[in-house]
């Protein structure tokens, strides 16, 4: 035990005293960047209200019994015609749009925090391997990931669903909507964060420290966790803010294209695809509402990955 | 200063010939819908949009005006009798390519549609031979009576024996053929109008027949016809709405009020010949999809008729439908023989009422199961069964709902693998026995719902020979009777068609959703 | 050289075969093509029947490695929707998509590389911000959204240009084109700008972000010490030097451009491949999807293979498969 010790430790506290100084670095820029302190506070509430959904929403619309169909295509409460209980107006099928919109918020959030994270792991996983590794795995990770960059989202999306029809039994396949659009998009997302990784991961194994390791014979599997991975979290970091927002619009997308999440439960991207039909119906509210609340998050996480871009790149400062 | 008039000048005539172009003195109709035909060969695709296109340039014995009544068309007039029926053909018609009609073109056509890759097999199955009397009278000898073989053959056209001779087109394109035929993008009718020019899913031209031997009865002025489809339904209204095209045949439900308030645009609507409706599968021992194992919900009448007293049908008609639907307790509309006020009636919305039928078939907390919908076929198909889960949820029943592309689901009927499914159905003969067929029919090739019930399945093969009109309507009244008091089905409504038409166009409006220009009329 | 590209050849051969695998194995769960192939009063025995002749039935092997046969014989076979050979309507749509594929880039490279300039050189100028802020919105909606609002704006409201289809087209034999009419030219504006936003918005923040790494080089120091005038400096020297990862990007956004355009082309009716596509995919027409398929992954492993023979030749100290 005591001859383990005194290794993981120096191997631990530079990093975290190297992290905390880049913060505190980070945290100056932070405060000195407006437009990343507004981003940072609209993302953060935008998230806050989402996920307290449940509490603060006045209605539950993702229960079809709380929903009257004679509510339906009700105005804001402030134009004529609207009613108090419902602010933001009701929706085709007599669901709050308010609370439609937290609640769909929060599983767009969720569908897309989930798929980015999955093709995160899955993406610098397999790049720092393959950067690693090299020679005839490295090549084979790399066409796969050529592979999955032709094949259009949307068929991936039919692929997973069909597979999950033909695999789950009929009760759940409601649910299981939401993971063939979180593995859809999380799949057509991980080839981008291969190649950052790896080469990331190219560039930090020519360094000394890693050549010294290897010579000192650490196995390849730490030298890779301890050493190589952090190193790689940056560009990697910058690109999953920005892949958080392009999954939420990713989401929207494939619903428009009929592969959605159901619209009994629907999600932001659901009411942008239901909103789309009602452009040129004069139900305005339908529309607007969730394409703002849209814009808003997206443009947030957008404008937040800016920053963290020009922040956490030493040679722009 | 010479020069700067030249330019003006030369800009000018541009300018006039950009103008003059499409503005010259002939009567242009632009119109679009979503899909495209899939073949002009008349008898390989028995399907809506590509009957509508061939019907311009093709023409069938016995046609429908858009009341719907039977007309004389390449027939003038027809008489039947236990054996068969005979045809009388109109005389002097001849083709775009300038040839005769005779009766062997007749017999030819009826005869390519009976051969292997035809679709319209089934619709003309009675037909047992086909006599020639003389170049203008043709009799069909029929398999035993059949009452009804003229409302069978309105969509079967008529082609020219020389002309699928000499470009080898004798048969309609196999399903597996390696090659294309001459008949998928050329066609020669007898029809008021010629096929000009075709890309599929971008352009269609079409000309009027000067030859047409129907100009003198028909108000039709329309000299070339230009159809662009338009997949996605508000770039349609949109394209529409600024006046690139003429006339819209399917806007969207939502958008008809601001194509009416448009200025210089209309809308016009009809009861269409067709019923949307749930499927309940009854005669599987147990629910695929539910939590009730061991025992069959829906095999209890009393449970379906609980879920027919929990739709809200009226609330479906004025939110989902925009008001445009007849809520009904029929799976077949006005117009269709067989369809009474009574049966038409729709099952009382109750909640109460179905929340005791359900305690009384043993489920007072409900039960769970599936919900199969087309999302891409009916008219607000998904929105329909969107809001049919929160009125079932009121009574217990919580319905799961997967909304899925019509590739899709149909196969599920077909292949009777659902448990609970939204259908369609259209009447193109106007006839209850063909929904009897179909739908109620033990072995009826679209009944999912296992529903068998020996005496419908008795009238079902009676009216299809009976020749006596009141008997028969006797026979299709007391099975309509049994269907409502065993509720296979939750009839939901019947649709209607809305139309957007320019105001400088007359265009009436047909029960099928079936364009027909001969009576289009450019103000 | 001549090694590294037979390599990256037999390679690229490989991921075609894997891509046509598995749009192969995926087409049995889009749906069933018999069901719109038939008219509504099909018996079943004659779906049956159709199901046999197509070899639906089949194992996805046996059906697999019979459209590898005909495909290596010429034959791509016929759309089971609109009945004409798929190498046809492959070629006679290929023109629309290539046309919109080509002004969207073009839009975006001169849009995207002057903004990306402009934005670099001045970094904290107010119009750098609207310029960088406003694009980002850009990026926040989706595409088909964005779409049919500019349809609603520039063809219903407005009524400056035509919602939809391609206009006025020339047909010179081999190709048709829209682009030497004036009908057609107005016909591309809207779904060119709302193909190329995304990838506008991608270049204008790549080249700004080279620029800015550049201008802070020991090279422009100099440049600027020796006296140059400052345009030159940001032209010649400056914007050369961020061209090559620019020029990468481009290479790989093309197919991008190709894929995405099956959004647009369904929003804007535009007769193109990216439409025949979708309407494939409700249909269930398995030839043309197969085709399809293929056809993209032969478009993006060439590009693949030209970029990183590109990276080859501009600095050959890359070699395949790291080290």
């Amino acid at each position: 035990m005591s001859a383990v010790e005194p290794r993981v430790d120096p191997a631990a506290k530079p990093p975290s005293a190297w992290a905390r100084l880049r913060e505190s670095d980070v945290f100056h820029s932070f405060v000195s960047t407006p437009s990343a302190m507004i981003a940072a506070a609209f993302t953060v509430i935008a998230i806050l209200a989402c996920f307290a959904a449940p509490l603060i929403a006045p209605f539950n619309p993702f229960d079809p019994a709380q929903i009257s169909l004679w509510d339906g295509k009700l105005p804001p409460a402030w134009v004529e015609g609207g009613q108090a209980q419902y602010v933001l107006g009701t929706d085709n099928q007599g669901r709050d749009m308010l609370s439609t919109i937290l609640y769909g918020g929060r599983l767009s959030i969720i569908v897309g925090m989930a798929a980015v994270g999955l093709g995160m792991v899955l993406g610098v996983g397999l790049g720092v391997i393959a950067g690693y590794v090299g020679g005839a795995l490295d090549a084979v990770i790399m066409r796969i990931a050529d592979v999955q960059l032709t094949i259009p989202g949307i068929l991936l999306a039919i692929l997973i669903n069909g597979i999950g029809r033909a695999f789950l039994p009929p009760e759940i396949r409601e649910e299981f909507a939401i993971y063939v659009v979180i593995i859809a998009i999380g799949l057509t997302d991980w080839p981008q964060f291969a190649r950052v990784a790896r080469g990331a991961t190219l560039v930090e194994a020519q360094k000394e420290y890693v050549q010294a390791a290897r010579v000192i014979g650490l196995p390849g599997w730490l030298i890779m966790l301890r050493h190589i991975l952090p190193n790689t979290l940056r560009p990697v970091l910058v690109i999953a803010t920005i892949g958080l927002a392009l999954a939420v619009i990713a989401e929207a997308t494939l619903s428009f294209l009929g592969q959605g999440i159901p619209p009994t439960t629907p999600s932001l991207g659901t009411l942008i695809r239901v909103g789309n039909e009602y452009l040129f119906s004069g139900l305005w509210w339908i529309t607007l509402f969730p394409a703002i609340a849209l814009v808003v998050l997206v443009f947030a996480v957008n404008l937040l990955g800016d920053w963290m871009r020009d922040a956490l790149n030493p040679k722009l400062r | 200063m010479k020069h700067r008039s030249l330019t003006g000048a030369s800009a000018l005539a541009l300018a006039a010939a950009l103008a003059a172009a499409p503005a010259s003195a002939e009567n242009v109709l632009r119109w679009t819908s979503q899909g495209d035909a899939l073949t002009m060969d008349p008898h390989a695709q028995n399907e809506g949009p590509t009957i509508s296109m061939n019907g311009q340039i093709y023409e069938s014995l016995v046609t429908r005006d858009y009341n719907l009544a039977l007309q004389p068309e390449l027939a003038t007039s027809w008489e039947g009798d236990l054996e068969g029926w005979t045809f009388t053909l109109r005389q002097g018609v001849k083709f775009h390519d300038g040839s005769d009609f005779t009766a062997e073109d007749v017999a030819f056509s009826f005869r390519r549609a009976q051969s292997g890759a035809s679709d319209y097999k089934e619709q003309i199955k009675s037909i047992k031979d086909i006599e020639i009397i003389d170049d203008h009278t043709v009799r069909f000898v029929t398999d035993g009576p059949n009452p009804i073989l003229p409302n069978e053959i309105t969509s079967l056209f008529i082609m020219d024996s020389g002309w699928a001779k000499a470009n080898n087109v004798e048969m309609p394109q196999d399903y597996a053929a390696k090659e294309e035929t001459f008949a998928v993008r050329n066609a020669n009718g007898t029809g008021p109008y010629r096929l000009a020019s075709r890309a599929p899913d971008e352009l269609t031209v079409m000309e009027r027949n000067g030859e047409w031997w129907g100009w003198s009865e028909f108000p039709g002025n329309i000299d070339k016809i230009e159809y662009r489809p338009i997949k996605n339904a508000a770039t349609r209204v949109a394209a529409l709405l600024s006046g690139e095209v003429d006339f819209v045949l399917d806007p969207p439900l939502q958008d008809l009020p601001r194509i009416e308030s448009t200025e210089g645009l209309g809308v016009s609507t009809v009861a269409q010949m067709r019923s949307i409706f749930f499927g309940m599968d009854l005669g599987s021992p147990e629910l695929r999809s539910s939590d009730v194992k061991g025992k069959n919900p829906f095999a209890d009448p009393k449970v379906r008729l609980a879920v027919n007293h929990a739709l809200d049908k009226e609330a479906i008609k004025r939110v989902v439908m925009e008001g445009l639907s007849f809520p009904t307790g029929m799976i077949t509309p006005p117009g269709v023989r067989g369809n009474t006020p009574e049966n038409d009636a729709p099952y009382e919305f109750n909640v109460e009422a179905a929340k005791a039928l359900l305690a009384e078939a043993g489920y007072p907390d409900g039960f769970s199961v599936t919900l199969d919908c087309p999302n891409d076929r009916y008219v607000n198909d998904e929105k329909i069964c969107q809001a049919a889960v929160g009125m079932l949820a009121r009574i217990g029943i919580k319905a799961n709902l997967e909304a899925v592309s019509k590739s899709q689901h149909f196969p599920k009927i077909q292949n009777r693998q659902t448990d609970f499914y939204l259908l369609g159905w259209g009447v193109p003969t106007l006839d209850s026995h063909y929904v009897f067929a179909y739908l109620i029919d033990g072995e009826g090739s679209w009944n999912a719902t296992g529903y068998s019930n020996p005496r419908v399945n008795e009238i079902t093969d009676l009216i299809a020979t009976e020749m006596d009109e009141e008997k028969r309507d006797a026979l299709v009244a007391e099975a309509w009777d049994i269907v409502k008091a065993e509720a296979p089905y939750a009839p939901v409504h019947h649709q209607v068609i809305a139309w957007g038409i320019s105001d400088g166009f007359e265009i009436p409006i047909g029960a099928d959703d079936s364009f027909r220009p001969r009576f289009v009329v450019k103000k | 050289m001549l090694a590294f590209i037979l390599r990256r050849l037999a390679q690229s051969v490989l991921v075609m075969a894997v891509v046509s695998v598995i749009s192969f194995s995926l087409f049995n769960f889009v749906g069933d093509p018999v069901n719109n192939m038939v008219g509504q009063d099909a018996t079943r025995e004659r779906r049956a029947e159709i199901r046999l002749e197509l070899g639906l039935d089949d194992p996805i092997l046996v059906q697999y490695a019979r459209f590898v046969g005909n495909i290596l014989s010429g034959d791509f076979g016929i759309s089971y929707r609109i009945k004409q050979p798929v190498d046809d309507l492959i070629l006679e749509r290929l023109p629309a998509t290539l046309e919109l594929v080509f002004v969207s880039a073009i839009i975006a490279l001169v849009f995207g590389i002057s903004l990306g300039v402009y934005t670099g050189i001045r970094r904290d100028s107010w119009i750098s911000r609207l310029v960088l802020s406003s694009s980002l919105i850009g990026v926040s909606l989706p595409t088909f959204i964005i779409g049919i609002g500019l349809i609603y704006l520039f063809a219903v409201h407005l009524r400056w240009l035509p919602s939809s289809g391609r206009g006025g087209v020339v047909d010179l034999g081999f190709w048709k084109t829209s682009l030497l009419t004036v009908d057609g030219w107005r016909s591309i504006i809207l779904p060119a700008i709302t193909l190329s936003l995304f990838q506008l918005t991608l270049i204008l923040r790549l080249v700004r972000a080279e620029m800015l790494e550049v201008m802070r080089t020991d090279y422009i120091k100099f440049a600027r010490a020796r006296g140059l005038s400052e345009r030159s400096i940001n032209f010649v020297h400056a914007l050369r030097n961020t061209l090559v990862p620019v020029v990468t990007i481009i290479g790989l956004n093309i197919g991008g451009l190709i894929a995405f355009s099956v959004i647009t082309e369904t929003v804007f009716q535009w007769p193109g491949t990216g439409l025949m596509f979708i309407q494939a995919v409700d249909f269930v027409d398995v030839p043309i999807m197969a085709a399809y398929l293929v056809f993209v992954a032969l478009l993006f492993v060439v590009i693949n293979l030209i970029v990183d023979i590109l990276y080859f030749v501009i600095d050959p100290r890359i070699r395949m498969g790291g080290s």
